[in-house]
Order: C-alpha cells, then sequence, then structure tokens
C-alpha cells in the first residue's frame, strides 16, 4: 500500500511536469520561432509604437471613422484585461432599452443611413472585444464616415472592401470587416491629407 | 439554415473520419503491443516508471483500481489548491496576481481535478502564468486521462472472464498522457497558433489608440492587452473536454478563438476522442458494430437538438422585430439572428452549433454568451447535459455512462421478452443493473435536489441576474452544470459565493465519483463472469431495435426526470417574448 502511494506521489509528479513546464514551454519555443507575429497577440506597429492587436476589438467614436459593435466590457468598453459578454437574456427587458438606445444614437449620427440597421451594431459581443463588423455593418456607416472624414463615398466603399475577409475557403463563416485595420486606413491617409488625423489625437 | 445544416453535417463527418484511424491507434497502445509509436515513446515511458517504482505488468481489481484513481485526484486536487494559494509569491506572475481567495481555490481545484471546468473566477484578471500551466493545464491533461482510465477499466470488465484484473491504474494513466493526449494537443496547438492563437509569456502590452476617446470622464488614450501561454491550454482544453478558459470570455475571446477555421477545429476538437473512444470500444470488445450502434444512438440524440438550438438562434430576437433593426440570415450580416452575446466570426449558428457541443460532450467551453441565447436554444445546452452526458459525452465518462445505458437498455430488452439479459456475451445480473441504476440515479437526484435548495434559500437566489422564467433557467443552469462535470455556465449568475462555490463543489464531487465508482464495481463483478454464446433469444447489440432502445432509455431519464424544470425554465421563456409583443401592440 505504501509503496503504492509513493508510487503514485512520483508518477503524479512526473506527469506535472511533463505536461505543466516542458509541453507548455516547448510550445511557446517553437511559438516564438515559427509564429512570432500571431504568438505574440497579432501586433499592429505604427511608426515604432503598438497601436493595437489585428485580432482585438477597439472603441471608436469619432464621426470619421467606423464604429464598432458595442462592447459590455468595464470599466471602459473593449477593455482587453476584462473580457466578458452582456449576458443580458433574450427576453431581458434591460436588453432591449440597451438596444433602443443604441438605435438612438446610430439615427442621429448615421441620418443619410438607408434601410435598418444591421443587427451586430446594436448588440454587444461574447468577449466585448469582437475586432469584426458585418459587412452590412461597415456599408451602413459609409455615408457618414466619409462626409464627416472628407473621403467621396465610392472610395470608402473600396476602403471597405479592401478591408473585408471572406470565409475559410469560401465555406467556413461569414465574410467580416476589421474595423481596427479599415481605420488604419484611414488614419494614414488623414494624417497625409493633415486631417482629422492630426485633430484625433 | 442550409448553411448551418452543413455545417454541422462537416463538423460531425470530419471528427469521425479523424476519430476512426485514432481509435485504432489507441487500441494498439493499451494492448502494450510494439508498433511505431511504441518504438518512440516506450523508452520514455519505462524511464518514467522506473523512476516511481511502477511495475507495469501487476493488475489491479476493482478496488484497487479504485483507489488508485482517487489517491491521483486527490494528489492532483491538493497541488493545485496549493499552488493556488501560493501564487503570489511565485513566478511566471508577470501582473503580480495575488493568491487566489480559499473558496474560489477550493471551487477551481474540485473543478478542475474532475474535468468540470466550472469557473467562477476571471482567467486574465485572477490566474498567474505559472498557476494557468502548472495548475490549469495539468488538471485538463490529467482529468481527462482519468476519464479514459475509467472506460478502459469497464470495457476490460466486459471483455475479460473469469479475472478481477481490470489493468494497472498508473500505467493506463501514463500511457493516455504520453501517447495520446500530449502528442495531439501538441499538433493542435501548433494549428491554432498559426491561426493566430496566442502563446508567450511576456507581460500584459499597452497599445497607443489612433483615437482616444473618453468614457465616464476619464480619457483613454490606452488599451491594455492581456496575453499568456493560451495555446498550449486551449489544444487540450478542448481535446480532452475541459472547457476551462484562459480568458474570461472563453472561446469568445479572439486570442483563444481568432478565426472561423480555429471555431470549426474546436468544434471537431471537443467529440474528437469521445467518438475515437466508441472506436476504441469496438476494437478492445471485438465488437466493431456494436461501436457503431452507439454512435449511431449518439448521432440520433444530437442532429436534431443541435439543429433545433441553431433553427432557434438564426431566428432572432422577436422582440427586436419592430424596432428599425435586421436580423435577416444574410451573409453581408455574418448571417444574422440572434447576435447579442455573439462574435461577428463567428455567427450565431456555429454559436449555437458550439454550444450543444460542448454540452453534449462534457467540454463546456463558450463561444458565445449562454445566458444570451434564445430560450430554446439555452434549453438545448440544459437538455444535452441532463441526458447524463452521453451524447459523446466526456472524455471516457461519456462512453462509460452509455455503457450503462446500454446494460439498462437490454435489461429492459430482456424484461420484455421474459429471458435474462446480457451484454456481449455477459450475463447481466441484478449487481451489474443496481449499480448501473446507481450511476445514472446519481445525476437526477443532485440537479432536482440542488436547484431545490438554491430556489428556496435567499443566498441562492441572490446570485440571479436575469428577471423572470430566465433567472429560474440560471439556478437550473448553474447546478446541471457542475453536477454533470460539463463546467460550461449561464453567465450572469454570480457564482463567486460562499454559497454557489460550496453548492457546486459538492454537485462536482457527488457528480463524478458518485456516478463512475459504481460503474468500477459493476466491472469488476462482470470481469469475473464467463462469457456465455449468443443464444436465440440474445438481443443482437447492432440492430435498429437496440439503437432504439438506448435512444428511449436515455431519452426517457433525460426527459421525464427534468421536463417539469425546463418548462418553467426556457419552454416558459421562449412563449413569454411573443406574450410581450401581442401586448404591445
Amino acid at each position: 500500500m505504501l509503496r503504492s502511494l509513493r508510487a503514485g506521489l512520483v508518477i503524479f509528479l512526473l506527469l506535472v511536469v511533463s505536461t505543466g513546464l516542458v509541453y507548455p514551454l516547448v510550445v511557446t519555443g517553437l511559438a516564438q520561432l515559427f509564429f512570432p507575429h500571431q504568438a505574440n497577440g497579432s501586433l499592429i506597429r505604427q511608426d515604432g509604437r503598438v497601436v493595437g492587436s489585428g485580432l482585438i476589438g477597439q472603441y471608436f467614436d469619432k464621426p470619421w471613422y467606423f464604429w464598432a459593435r458595442p462592447s459590455a466590457t468595464s470599466p471602459v468598453p473593449y477593455d482587453a484585461e476584462n473580457s466578458g459578454a452582456s449576458n443580458l437574456g433574450p427576453n431581458n427587458p434591460e436588453l432591449i432599452k440597451h438596444v433602443r438606445e443604441r438605435i438612438q444614437v446610430l439615427q442621429k449620427a448615421d441620418p443619410q443611413a438607408k434601410g435598418p440597421i444591421p443587427v451586430d451594431l446594436v448588440t454587444s459581443s461574447g468577449s466585448g472585444l469582437d475586432p469584426d463588423i458585418s459587412v452590412a455593418a461597415a456599408l451602413y456607416q459609409v455615408p457618414r464616415v466619409a462626409h464627416a472624414g472628407g473621403i467621396s463615398e465610392t472610395t470608402m466603399r473600396q476602403l471597405v472592401r479592401d478591408n473585408t475577409t471572406g470565409p475559410f475557403l469560401g465555406l467556413i463563416g461569414e465574410p467580416t470587416v476589421n474595423v481596427l485595420k479599415l481605420n488604419l486606413a484611414l488614419h494614414d491617409r488623414y494624417v497625409a491629407d493633415k486631417t482629422h488625423g492630426a485633430a484625433g489625437k | 439554415m442550409n448553411l448551418a445544416i452543413a455545417l454541422t453535417a462537416a463538423v460531425l463527418l470530419v471528427a469521425i473520419f479523424l476519430a476512426v484511424p485514432i481509435g485504432r491507434y489507441m487500441y494498439m497502445v493499451y494492448s502494450g503491443e510494439r508498433f511505431w509509436a511504441s518504438r518512440i515513446l516506450a523508452p520514455v515511458e519505462n524511464v518514467l516508471y522506473r523512476i516511481s517504482g511502477i511495475r507495469p505488468n501487476e493488475e489491479m481489481d476493482w478496488k484497487r483500481y479504485a483507489i488508485a484513481l482517487l489517491i491521483f485526484n486527490l494528489f492532483g486536487g491538493l497541488f493545485l489548491y496549493g499552488l493556488l494559494l501560493v501564487q503570489g509569491a511565485l513566478p511566471l506572475n508577470p501582473e503580480h496576481f495575488p493568491g487566489v481567495p480559499g473558496g474560489s481555490a477550493f471551487n477551481t481545484a474540485v473543478s478542475f481535478t474532475t474535468n468540470t471546468n466550472w469557473q467562477d473566477y476571471a482567467g486574465e484578471s485572477t490566474m498567474s502564468y505559472l498557476s494557468q500551466m502548472l495548475g490549469l493545464t495539468v488538471q485538463n491533461f490529467l482529468s481527462a486521462a482519468t476519464g479514459i482510465t475509467i472506460v478502459l477499466a469497464i470495457i476490460r470488465g466486459i471483455t475479460r472472464q473469469k479475472t478481477v484484473d481490470l489493468g494497472n491504474f498508473w500505467v493506463d494513466m501514463t500511457r493516455t498522457v504520453l501517447y495520446a493526449l500530449l502528442p495531439l494537443s501538441f499538433i493542435f496547438a501548433l494549428v491554432l497558433m498559426e491561426q493566430g492563437v496566442i502563446q508567450t509569456l511576456s507581460s500584459y502590452i499597452q497599445a497607443h489608440l489612433i483615437a482616444p476617446f473618453s468614457s465616464g470622464g476619464k480619457q483613454v488614450a490606452h488599451q491594455v492587452l492581456a496575453v499568456g501561454p493560451v495555446a498550449s491550454q486551449e489544444a487540450i482544453m478542448m481535446l480532452g473536454n475541459n472547457g476551462g478558459g484562459f480568458f474570461n470570455a472563453n472561446d469568445a475571446h479572439p486570442f483563444e478563438n481568432p478565426t472561423a477555421l480555429t471555431n470549426f477545429l474546436e468544434m471537431v476538437a471537443m467529440i474528437l476522442i469521445p467518438t475515437a473512444l466508441v472506436f476504441l470500444f469496438g476494437h478492445m470488445a471485438k465488437a466493431r458494430r456494436t461501436a457503431w450502434a452507439i454512435l449511431a444512438a449518439m448521432l440520433v440524440l444530437f442532429i436534431p437538438l443541435a439543429l433545433a438550438s441553431e433553427h432557434f438562434d438564426l431566428s432572432g430576437n422577436p422582440l427586436f422585430a419592430h424596432l428599425g433593426v435586421t436580423q435577416a440570415n444574410l451573409l453581408s450580416l455574418t448571417g444574422g439572428g440572434n447576435m447579442e452575446g455573439v462574435e461577428d466570426r463567428i455567427g450565431a449558428a456555429a454559436s449555437a452549433l458550439f454550444g450543444s457541443l460542448a454540452t453534449a460532450t462534457s467540454t463546456g467551453a463558450a463561444n458565445s454568451a449562454y445566458d444570451s441565447l434564445m430560450p430554446l436554444s439555452g434549453g438545448v445546452n440544459l437538455f444535452f447535459m441532463q441526458m447524463g452526458e452521453t451524447v459523446f459525452g466526456g472524455v471516457g465518462t461519456g462512453l462509460a455512462t452509455m455503457l450503462a445505458f446500454a446494460i439498462f437498455a437490454v435489461f429492459l430488452g430482456g424484461l420484455m421478452v421474459g429471458r435474462t439479459p446480457e451484454f456481449l456475451g455477459k450475463k447481466i445480473g441484478a449487481f451489474e443493473i443496481k449499480m448501473a441504476s446507481l450511476s445514472i440515479l446519481v445525476m437526477p437526484l443532485l440537479v432536482l435536489i440542488g436547484t431545490a435548495i438554491a430556489v428556496s434559500t435567499s443566498a441562492g437566489r441572490a446570485g440571479v441576474f436575469n428577471p423572470g422564467p430566465h433567472g429560474f433557467s440560471e439556478m437550473l443552469y448553474a447546478i446541471t452544470s457542475p453536477a454533470n462535470n460539463n463546467g460550461s455556465a449561464f453567465g450572469g449568475l454570480s457564482s463567486d459565493t460562499r454559497f454557489y462555490n460550496l453548492i457546486t463543489g459538492l454537485c462536482i464531487l457527488f457528480g463524478r465519483y458518485w456516478a463512475y465508482l459504481p460503474l468500477l464495481a459493476m466491472a469488476g463483478s462482470l470481469a469475473g463472469k464467463q462469457k456465455v454464446p449468443a443464444g436465440a433469444g440474445t438481443l443482437a447489440t447492432h440492430t435498429p431495435i437496440f439503437i432504439s432502445l438506448l435512444v428511449g432509455v436515455v431519452l426517457l431519464v433525460g426527459a421525464l426526470n427534468f421536463f417539469p424544470a425546463l418548462a418553467l425554465g426556457p419552454i416558459a421563456e421562449q412563449l413569454a417574448p411573443f406574450a410581450t409583443t401581442l401586448t404591445t401592440h
């Protein structure tokens, strides 16, 4: 019995070391060797500074940028140290209140927008860090961003297309628009034209 | 909906396609024969045995096997509990997190040692990298391997004759980790990283916003990105049906599940080993047709419920209908439907399907906020757990329970024709039926009594977040999930309280050990019996009749025990939105 106990303890510790230190450290080593960009967070740098991650959404409220989906993280939206959802049930009056308020904000900001509002623009995501909006949600905002940014709607729609990622092999997933990458493309133009890019800071 | 059907079919087909060779591979591993993998890994395996003084050829009867298992799990629980308490004083803690408080550390230790992975904490603001690796990742491996040892012993009980020996627990544990879980996780981690899952020991990263904004009167110019060694944990978390996320948002977090492809592969990973184990059973018991019949029963139960869940979530929220919002199922809307709590790159259908897979297996991972699912989609999640984690089920434990149900099914079949029931040549006696019943009935008792306690105490009701029937569903979910070692949650409920830490901790312990120790006893009894040749009255275990009986037994236990509770929660709520819409118009 005692021998069995000792054997159990030793094999336990050996398995702890193999699965808890050797395995994750070897994976980390290979990650840094073969996929350093992805393994370190798909970071986007501008002028040597990290401006965000291509995978993590950010909050935008200036009319000359595209807006991301509502975020339920606290204390600030898109808090990447505190991922989380609203957890509001589908039948919760609080959810309907949030959606109504968001609709009012969007209708005021996008008076020229046509048609109903895409659902992802009024609902918060599961992580509160969703980097994407739907193609419809991007196109819905085109008139506002074009007007405020001083860029033609045609060019703006082209920018949206350039930043749209299609489904994998045309099968898995749906097309999405990465908000940060799209806004960085706009930011570059604003800096070049010395318009809102400077004003935004 | 056509795309959703195609996606569901693709996930199942890919998983079954991969599970066939993996089941065959695992059969070779446990048979102890020399083949290509053992030529590479046997030297390592033997070194482990030599250091620890394990005699690999020593056999154990069911009691010794069970005691070894309990001792091993006790070591695991104590080690994790201690590590969490003192993480503040240990290295690899760049964010300087203090030790985890006692109640939460107890709950987490119990939860991760038993493959439940119920989480009352938010990973990125609680756990040091050392705790994530040496504490949580370790138990992701060992708890999954424990599940596989349980089913190995049960299969040996069915296949061996006139013996008390069920194998050697230490050898089964070591081989499972070394030959199966580590290599598979390693490959999966590499694929996940290629797609963008992070793996770093760096401290959190500060990003400078191009467009600072003000929130609550404060200027926000930076975003701090929580990072860590995620891919290595994510791989085994899905393959081992653990489901405890590195981050609070679990698989909704882009660093855990960055693309539609990773989402697809993570769904495959959840059912990969449970399906492979069904084939392993077929090889070990020399009953491949019975294995296919069991898989068929699982699919018969899984497919309609999963598709129903996807349908309800794709239909969208009826309360949004008159607000000037479109939820149409268009590609340009990332599929539309109920998008609250859903990520755009994943979409409503794949979120509902993920939920079905995570609750049909014991994974409990979440790529969306289950609390925000449409009522009946959340109800499907609940129902999958309430069937006792048998539809695919947990790694090992799922098939173990399914075999108990199969024995029950032949018993019922035997009653109908008035013959002694037998399963794969073993006569099923009173003792086996008692043990199988005990194992099957523990879970409904825990869930119904636990929920009754939660509902009737102020401490239980205090945790509720959403009003109305949904609040009841939150409590039902919070007891159902731990009692089935699942670990998913309706996240609105505040579970880090003394009440919920205690009641979920107890449900986890009883749900794990009271359910599986009787099955080991059953295996011990079966191993002692001699096989009898099949006669004219034997119920063949590969026919549509057997599949129907098996499906019927699983449904009877699930549906009859839980239908009243489900009627008060998800079903009442599904009817409610329409009522509200009608009265306001």
